[in-house]
C-alpha cells in the first residue's frame, strides 16, 4: 500500500497565474532564440531528456507510481524507429509513429502486469520487466546486438523538409517539445488527471467511490509510456542510432533522478532536473570523474535533504512567504 | 550413457547442480532483502552493491593483507556488515518514517555510488579470485561430475539459510525482532532498544550479501557489476516469493535457480529471462505472490 499523502508533491492550482502564463511564453521565446548561441545538438539532447523526464514524472507526480523500467519505452521506441528509418525507409514522422507504437504496446504489456502490485513491488516489478526486454534487444538479430542500429540518414519529414540540417531539426524539435508538454499539462489537469491525483492522494477513497482504480493507472502508464516513447523516437533520430544504453537499467535510474531532482508532481521540475543531470553528465564527461558516481551521489543527497526537488523547494519558499 | 528426455544425464545433472549453485545465491541475497524489508520496510536496492563489495572486499584482503580465503570468508561479510550498520546510522534511520519509495530511492542511489567508486578504482574488467587449494579437485560419479568447490557453495548456502532461520525463529532476540517487525512501539514500550535492533538487522542482512559475495568470488569474477546484475535477478524473485517470510524466500530462490538451470538444458536461448517469464505468470495467477501476503 503506498502512503501518496507522504510524498511531497506540489499542489498546483488549476487556472495558471498570470506570472506563469508570462513565463511560459519567455521560455518559448528564449526556445526560438537559443541555437544562435548554444549548440543546437545539445539544445536537442536536453529537449529529449526533458520529455523524457517529463512523461516518467506523469506518472510518478500525478499517478504516484515509481516505475523502475521506463528506459525499456525510451529505448523500445528508439530501436524502432531506427529500424523504421533504415530498414522500412519511411520518412521521419512514420518512423516516430512507429516508436511510439512500439512503446504503447510495450506500455500495455508491462502496464497490465505491473498494475496487479502496489507501492515497492510495482516498482520491482517493472525493473524486472524492463531487465527482460533489454535480454530480449540484446538477442534479437533486428538490433544488432552491440553494434546497435546505426548508419541510417534522417530523412526528409513529410517527404518534403531535409533534416540533415540541424537549425531545421532543432524547429521540428522545439514544436514537438512544446505541443508534447502542453499535452502532458492538459491531460494533468483535465477531469481524468484529477481522478488520477485523487488515486495517489487516496487509492481506498477513490475505490468506493466507483473509480476502477487499475484502470486509472494502467491509463496512466500507456500514456507515460508513450511520451517516453517520443522521447526516445527524437534521440533516435537526432543521433541517428539506437544501441543498448537506452534499454539499460542505468537510463531508467537517471530519469527518476532527473525527476527527484527537479521536482515531483510538477510540470517544471522535470525539465529543470533533465537540463541538470544531462549537463553534468556532459561536464563530467570531460573531467573523467566517475559520471555513475556523480549520480548516485546526487541521489542520495536529494532523498536526503530535499525530497522537494528545486522547483518543489522554490515553490514552498514562495507559499510560505505569501502567508506569513 | 544414461539418456533422459533425449539428454545426457551427466550433462542435465550439470546443469541441475549450476542451477543449484545460482539458487543458493539468489536463496541467501532474497533471504537478507526479506530479513531488512520485514523490519525496516525497507526494499534495499544496495543489497547487490553489498554482495560486489564483499566480493571485493575478500579480493582486497587477499590481495593487500596476503588473507587467504577461509580468513576473507570470516572478515569480508565482518567488514560489510559495519559498512552497512555505517549507512543505517548516519542515512537510512532518516527516511523510515516517510514513503517506503524513498528507502528504494535511497538504496538505489549508494547502489550507483558503490558501483561508479568500484569501477572507477578497479575498472570494468573481472578479478580472478582462486578457490582454497583443497577444494580444487572434481568430485566424479557416474551420475554426476561436481567440482568440490561448488558442492561446498551450496552446502555452505543451505547452513546459512537455516543459521538465519533458526536465529529469527528459535532464540530471543530473533523473536524480539518477529515482535518489532508486528508493532515496534509496542515493543519499544516493553524496553527493547529497536533503533539498535534496526541497525543490527540491517547489518546482518548486508553481511549476507557479503557472504554471498566471498562465496561468489571463486566462481564468477570479482567485477564492479556483478552486484547490479544479480539484484534486479533477486528483485524477481522476491516478486514471486513475496518478502513476506523467511522460509518462503529461501524456497523460492532455490528454486529458480534449478529452474533456470534446466531451462539452460532444454532452451538456452531463454535462459537469461526465464525467472522474469515466471515472474509474470505468478503477476497473473497469484499477484501477492507464492508466499506473499501484501503490504
Amino acid at each position: 500500500m503506498i502512503e501518496a499523502e507522504e510524498f511531497e508533491t506540489v499542489a498546483e492550482t488549476t487556472r495558471p497565474h498570470r506570472l506563469q502564463r508570462v513565463l511560459v511564453l519567455v521560455l518559448i521565446a528564449a526556445l526560438m532564440v537559443l541555437p544562435l548561441w548554444v549548440y543546437p545538438v545539445l539544445l536537442m539532447k536536453l529537449m529529449c531528456f526533458a520529455l523524457f523526464a517529463s512523461a516518467f514524472n506523469l506518472l510518478l507526480g500525478y499517478g504516484g507510481l515509481l516505475s523502475f523500467g521506463h528506459a525499456a519505452f525510451f529505448g523500445g521506441s528508439a530501436y524502432a524507429t531506427a529500424h523504421a528509418l533504415k530498414v522500412w525507409e519511411v520518412t521521419p514522422e512514420l518512423a516516430i509513429l512507429a516508436g511510439v507504437g512500439a512503446a504503447l504496446v510495450l506500455g500495455l504489456a508491462m502496464g497490465l502486469l505491473a498494475v496487479r502490485r502496489q507501492g515497492i513491488y510495482f516498482a520491482m516489478v517493472t525493473l524486472a520487466l524492463a531487465q527482460m526486454f533489454y535480454f530480449f534487444c540484446l538477442q534479437a538479430p533486428f538490433t544488432h546486438g552491440e553494434d546497435g542500429i546505426q548508419g541510417f540518414s534522417r530523412g526528409r519529414l513529410f517527404g518534403l523538409i531535409d533534416l540533415s540540417d540541424s537549425t531545421v531539426l532543432y524547429y521540428v524539435f522545439a514544436v514537438v517539445f512544446v505541443a508534447s508538454i502542453f499535452a502532458i499539462w492538459r491531460i494533468v489537469h483535465s477531469p481524468y488527471g484529477m481522478i488520477l491525483q485523487a488515486i495517489r492522494e487516496n487509492e481506498q477513497r477513490a475505490i468506493s467511490l466507483g473509480y476502477s482504480v487499475q484502470r486509472y493507472k494502467l491509463g496512466a502508464f500507456v500514456l507515460s509510456a508513450g511520451f517516453a516513447g517520443l522521447a526516445g523516437g527524437l534521440k533516435a533520430l537526432l543521433f541517428q542510432f539506437a544501441t543498448l544504453t537506452d534499454v539499460n537499467w542505468h537510463m531508467s535510474g537517471e530519469v527518476i533522478l532527473m525527476t527527484l531532482l527537479g521536482g515531483i508532481g510538477s510540470i517544471a521540475g522535470p525539465i529543470v532536473g533533465a537540463g541538470l543531470v544531462v549537463t553534468l553528465q556532459n561536464y563530467l564527461a570531460t573531467t573523467g570523474f566517475p559520471v555513475t558516481t556523480a549520480l548516485g551521489a546526487t541521489f542520495i543527497v536529494c532523498v536526503l535533504l530535499f525530497r522537494r526537488g528545486i522547483v518543489g523547494e522554490f515553490r514552498h519558499r514562495l507559499a510560505v512567504r505569501r502567508k506569513p | 550413457m544414461t539418456m533422459i528426455f533425449g539428454v545426457p544425464l551427466v550433462v542435465l545433472t550439470g546443469q541441475l547442480l549450476i542451477g543449484l549453485i545460482n539458487g543458493s545465491f539468489y536463496a541467501l541475497l532474497s533471504l537478507g532483502l526479506a530479513v531488512i524489508f520485514g523490519l525496516l520496510r525497507v526494499v534495499n536496492f544496495a543489497h547487490g552493491a553489498f554482495y560486489m563489495l564483499g566480493a571485493f572486499t575478500a579480493w582486497m584482503l587477499g590481495q593487500y593483507l596476503g588473507l587467504g580465503y577461509w580468513g576473507a570468508l570470516v572478515l569480508a561479510p565482518v567488514i560489510v556488515g559495519l559498512v552497512g550498520a555505517l549507512v543505517e546510522r548516519t542515512m537510512l534511520r532518516r527516511l523510515y518514517d516517510l514513503d517506503h519509495l524513498y528507502g528504494l530511492l535511497f538504496t538505489f542511489g549508494l547502489a550507483l555510488l558503490l558501483e561508479g567508486l568500484f569501477q572507477h578504482f578497479f575498472g570494468s574488467s573481472g578479478k580472478p579470485f582462486s578457490a582454497p587449494a583443497e577444494m580444487k579437485g572434481i568430485l566424479r560419479t557416474d551420475f554426476v561430475t561436481v567440482p568440490i568447490y561448488r558442492g561446498w557453495v551450496v552446502v555452505a548456502s543451505l547452513v546459512v539459510c537455516f543459521g538465519t532461520w533458526a536465529l529469527i525463529e528459535k532464540t530471543k532476540i530473533g523473536s524480539y525482532l518477529r515482535a518489532a517487525t508486528e508493532d515496534s512501539t509496542l515493543v519499544q514500550a516493553f524496553g527493547v532498544n529497536v533503533p539498535l535492533l534496526l541497525t543490527l538487522t540491517y547489518a546482518f542482512g548486508c553481511a549476507l550479501a557479503g557472504i554471498a559475495g566471498v562465496l561468489a568470488a571463486p566462481i564468477f569474477q570479482v567485477s564492479p557489476t556483478m552486484g547490479s546484475n544479480m539484484i534486479i535477478i533477486i528483485f524477481a524473485v522476491v516478486v514471486v516469493g513475496g518478502m513476506g517470510s523467511i522460509l518462503g524466500a529461501i524456497a523460492t530462490g532455490y528454486l529458480l535457480g534449478i529452474v533456470e538451470g534446466l531451462t539452460k538444458v532444454f532452451y538456452p536461448e531463454a535462459a537469461n529471462i526465464v525467472i522474469f517469464v515466471i515472474m509474470a505468470a505468478v503477476l497473473m495467477v497469484r499477484p501477492a505472490g507464492l508466499f506473499g501476503k501484501e503490504y
